[in-house]
């Protein structure tokens, strides 16, 4: 196991290196020059060229990139083109925000759907089974953004139940230790907080994990209706054990190895969708502040988000295959080859 | 699944293949109101200078944020454009980007895939060792990213939504391809002297068909949905070009004042890619022996 | 009797209709017994003993009386107590009847615990207990496997251990050995067999194979197309059999006495149960068939303790069905 972890984590290298070169290629090559979009229009063309030169932007293209990765390796991606700040920095002050969001959207995803899947498949047909499926169909027909403006309309506007936008009333900032809201307020037992944090959460969340829902819901229908045929099903009935120890000890329990790998695949395009939802939600994460950057030509900050998101994924597909391992003892990694 | 499903359709004809799920898919009761929605959304796209009551572009101050009413159904935004013109002007936008995209992706990603698949060893390793690279970040950031790059415009969203989704074909193409490589009827065409182009396009492709026209009609609408995105963010059409994901994004201000501004923008891209989403459904059924037979 | 089945019908829709995989059929199992269910695939005999655990998903009707108790009248928590405590089962295929993501100990404390007063502790000790019974060699260590690691002639002991490991009174053995190979079969028949003495327990042996019932049945009931056409003790159903389908049954059996050239063949095949032929079900592949054979379906007829459905050995013409 660990000599599979070992070769899966050496096998990641070359594909994050050939991340950071089509990043790397799409900003630096491809792009227009930064220097009159960072400067403005009315710099003048010394001041242009000093700030290139400050930049590194007039090396070659090859060694801009060897400089850059140099300084990458030992934690250093450069300096954002307008705060200054190191990007790491400007990373990761904004990260907690889209982690927390990502793994409310995935948690809200993967309850609802299995639970919905499971019991579209349990009751194969019936009114609850094509509900479920049309919700799931729905899901992911719905432009994330759409979803969210809609929600805002009604649960903001309508209803006026939940915060429209933002991640916590500024009033109510806890201390900060983890820089994930929820669990700074609940470790300095701030419940006003806490509530505030959890309202400004819902609908953020489900809106980004709408999608991810309907397609595990989708995946766990069809991964149950595969599983509920199998023969150690029937054997479980004869033991006489109740229909929700069959359905969720043996049935639900095998379909998940399926479903996870979907949730892992998921989690990672949540990133993606963060963009998205950020943006509508005001939510001061990763996600709007790299589009932002994007449209600002800020190349220090978008390569570093980019990478961060990459590596992310690439060690979800490790973490998702590790798993795999332990929901599925037939599987063996040590003697595969792959 | 699929897996086994292009295995098992091996032995037929593509073209009886081809008529099967056309049977099967007039069966399909949701499948067939997709594709009359598509139907009509194509017709909107084509004759859609004949269907505007206005100009989309026409604005007049004096009569912005009008609630939808008789003149204006679906209401006028914050420039007193009518929201219904612009809309049908913004179909043709949405359904050429995705079915060029897809087109686009298609073909690239089918010509990688048949190569990697069919010739294996390094070629095989560095194409996929690419298109790993390339799944590695949310196809929707790489859009971004390649819509920074190249500026805004139609042609440009058509080419950073095409070129993110070319992995995905490719993927498809090569498994299926790895599968059917070494089946009987292949080699025999090796072995009568075909050459390997002529054994990819006419022995191997026909049976990667079947999954390949699922995987784009859902495609359609995941270009659909990624070209609103990046209208929304502002990073689709140069303005004042109608685009439906650009209006929502422009109009994102007004969401308490004038919500009717957001609301049909959004009813629009949601019933295009819930019908190309229908439509793959009822395909990816009517191409599976298993649910075709229940 | 400790079980009684009266009527039993079992009844599947279908898209062209309603499909009879049991039709009308009566046995009875005492303490002790073993019953031989025989017959092809299609006969009904893998549906009848679902219909009695209340597994299948077809439609049920007819009576299945439990020391004079109707399992039918149950509720489907009463049921889930008699199951896998006092009739259980174990089925044909043992690759696939464990469920793989589960180690043996916790699928056969799941049974133990469910139906028994036990603690864990008491459980696991059952459970190995029970694995002993089965000639499972060092179970303490084989408990801890997981399916795979097993082979099948092993997998098919666990379920037979999981199967027993409540005293069960009724065992009902669906194909038990026909996945396995030859040796293997003998060996899971013989345990069976020994076990039904040791803790008098009847049987259900569903099978096809006849060999296997000549070696361990005490009685015998011949199924074709979901309806009983014989029913006999071991004895007299080698001895004389009486319906041509089991005459073609038994002569199809290679004998080593028998100087035969070429083995019978029963000719024809089984027809479809959505598709009978009028009249008797066996009238298209019988030797013996006569005109009324094909209009009219004979009675289960009751001839010296024993009962076949035959019109060869009516004497009147009114005994249809």
């Amino acid at each position: 196991m660990i000599q599979y972890i070992i070769k899966r984590l050496l096998q990641t290298i070359p594909v994050l290196i050939g991340v950071s070169i089509i990043v790397f290629a799409i900003m630096r090559v491809f792009s227009p020059d930064p220097a009159p979009i960072v400067l403005g229009q009315h710099a003048t063309i010394e001041a242009t060229e000093a700030w290139r030169e400050a930049h590194g932007l007039n090396e070659p293209i090859i060694q801009q990139y060897f400089t850059y990765m140099g300084n990458a390796l030992q934690g250093d991606l450069g300096t954002s083109y307008y705060t200054k700040q190191p990007v790491t920095q400007e990373i990761f002050s904004r990260f907690p925000a889209t982690v927390e969001l990502a793994i409310a959207a995935i948690l809200f995803a993967s309850f609802f759907g299995i639970l919905i899947g499971t019991i579209s498949a349990v009751k194969k047909n019936s009114i609850f089974d094509n509900l479920g499926m049309l919700l799931a169909l729905i899901g992911v027909s719905l432009p994330i953004f759409w979803l969210g403006i809609m929600m805002i309309i009604f649960f903001s506007g309508t209803l006026g139940i939940l915060p429209s936008g933002g991640r916590l009333n500024p009033l109510l900032q806890p201390d900060h230790v983890t820089g994930f809201y929820i669990i700074d307020a609940l470790l300095s037992g701030d419940m006003a907080a806490l509530k505030d944090a959890i309202h400004h959460l819902i609908l953020p969340a489900v809106a980004l994990g709408m999608y991810s829902m309907a397609i595990i819901a989708r995946m766990t229908r069809s991964s149950m209706l595969e599983t509920l045929e199998q023969d150690y099903i029937r054997t479980a009935r004869a033991k006489g054990i109740s229909e929700k120890s069959v359905i969720i000890k043996h049935g639900l329990r095998n379909a998940l190895i399926p479903i996870v790998t979907v949730i892992g695949l998921q989690l990672g395009s949540l990133l993606g969708g963060a963009v998205l939802t950020e943006t509508v939600f005001s939510w001061p994460g990763i996600g709007s502040y790299t589009v932002n950057c994007i449209l600002k030509s800020d190349f220090p900050v978008v390569q570093g988000v980019v990478l961060l998101i990459a590596t992310i994924f690439v060690f979800m597909n490790l973490i998702v295959d590790i798993i795999y391992a332990f929901l599925d003892p037939r599987i063996k990694y040590s003697k595969k080859g792959d | 699944m699929s897996e086994q499903n292009g295995q098992e359709q091996v032995l037929e004809k593509p073209e009886s293949q081809l008529k099967e799920i056309w049977y099967s898919l007039c069966r399909n009761k949701g499948a067939l109101i997709a594709l009359g929605i598509i139907v009509f959304l194509i017709f909107v796209a084509i004759f859609r200078d004949f269907l505007m009551p206005y100009d989309p572009n026409y604005s007049d101050m004096g009569k912005a944020f009008q609630r939808p009413n008789s003149e204006h159904w679906f209401g006028t935004d914050q420039l007193g454009r009518d929201i219904f013109s612009r809309i049908i002007y913004g179909t043709r936008i949405s359904l050429s980007v995705g079915l060029i995209a897809v087109t686009f992706a298609l073909t690239v990603g089918t010509v990688l895939g048949s190569i990697a698949g069919y010739f294996g060893g390094k070629v095989d390793t560095v194409i996929m060792r690419c298109m790993d690279m390339m799944l590695a970040v949310p196809s929707i950031l790489l859009a971004i990213t390649f819509m920074a790059a190249l500026g805004k415009g139609i042609d440009k969203a058509i080419i950073a939504i095409g070129l993110v989704s070319i992995p995905e074909y490719a993927r498809i193409v090569r498994g299926s391809i790895l599968s059917i490589k070494e089946s009987d009827y292949v080699q025999a065409a090796k072995v009568i002297g075909n050459n390997d182009m002529t054994i990819i396009f006419k022995h191997i492709l026909p049976n990667v068909l079947s999954s390949l026209i699922v995987r784009a009609t859902l495609g359609i609408s995941t270009a659909v949905l990624d070209t609103a995105a990046l209208g929304f963010l502002g990073l689709g059409v140069q303005p004042p070009i109608a685009e439906w994901g650009d209006m929502l994004g422009r109009a994102r201000g007004f969401i308490f004042s004038a919500p009717y501004t957001l609301i049909f923008p959004g009813m629009a891209i949601s019933l295009t890619v819930l019908a190309f989403n229908m439509l793959g459904d009822g395909l990816r059924d009517a191409l599976d022996p298993k649910s075709r037979n229940k | 009797m400790m079980l009684e089945v009266k009527n039993l019908t079992t009844e599947f829709k279908q898209k062209k209709g309603t499909v009879r995989a049991v039709n009308n059929v009566s046995f009875s199992v005492a303490p002790g017994e073993i019953l031989a269910i025989v017959g092809e695939s299609g006969s009904g005999k893998s549906v009848t003993s679902l219909s009695i655990m209340g597994l299948t998903p077809g439609k049920v009707s007819g009576e299945i009386l439990f020391h004079g108790e109707d399992l039918r009248k149950k509720s489907v928590k009463e049921m889930q107590d008699i199951r896998g405590d006092k009739i259980s089962m174990i089925f044909q295929e043992p690759m696939t009847s464990l469920n793989p993501v589960h180690r043996i100990k916790d699928q056969l404390c799941e049974t133990i615990i469910r139906h028994m007063d036990l603690s864990k502790e008491d459980a696991l000790k059952r459970a190995i207990e029970m694995l002993t019974l089965v000639g499972i060699p060092s179970p303490e260590k084989r408990i801890n496997d997981y399916p795979h690691q097993m082979s099948g002639g092993m997998r098919q002991r666990v379920m037979i251990a999981m199967a027993l490991s409540c005293h069960p009174e009724l065992l009902i053995a669906d194909e038990p050995t026909t996945a396995l190979d030859v040796t293997i079969q003998a060996q899971i028949m013989e345990l069976i067999y020994q076990l039904r003495e040791k803790l008098n327990m009847g049987v259900i042996l569903i099978t096809h194979d006849l060999g296997v019932v000549a070696e361990s049945a005490d009685r015998v009931i011949v199924m074709y197309c979901g309806r009983v056409l014989e029913e006999a003790s071991v004895v007299d159903l080698f001895a004389n059999p009486k319906h041509p389908y089991t005459k073609g049954l038994l002569a199809s059996i290679p004998r080593i006495d028998d100087q035969q050239e070429r083995l019978y063949m029963i000719r024809g095949m089984v027809p479809n149960l959505a598709d009978m032929p009028a009249g008797c079900s066996f009238s298209d592949r019988c030797d013996f068939c006569m005109d009324k054979c094909r209009q009219k379906m004979p009675k289960l007829k009751e001839v010296d303790g024993r009962a076949v459905r035959c019109f060869l050995y009516h004497d009147e013409e009114e005994e249809t069905e």
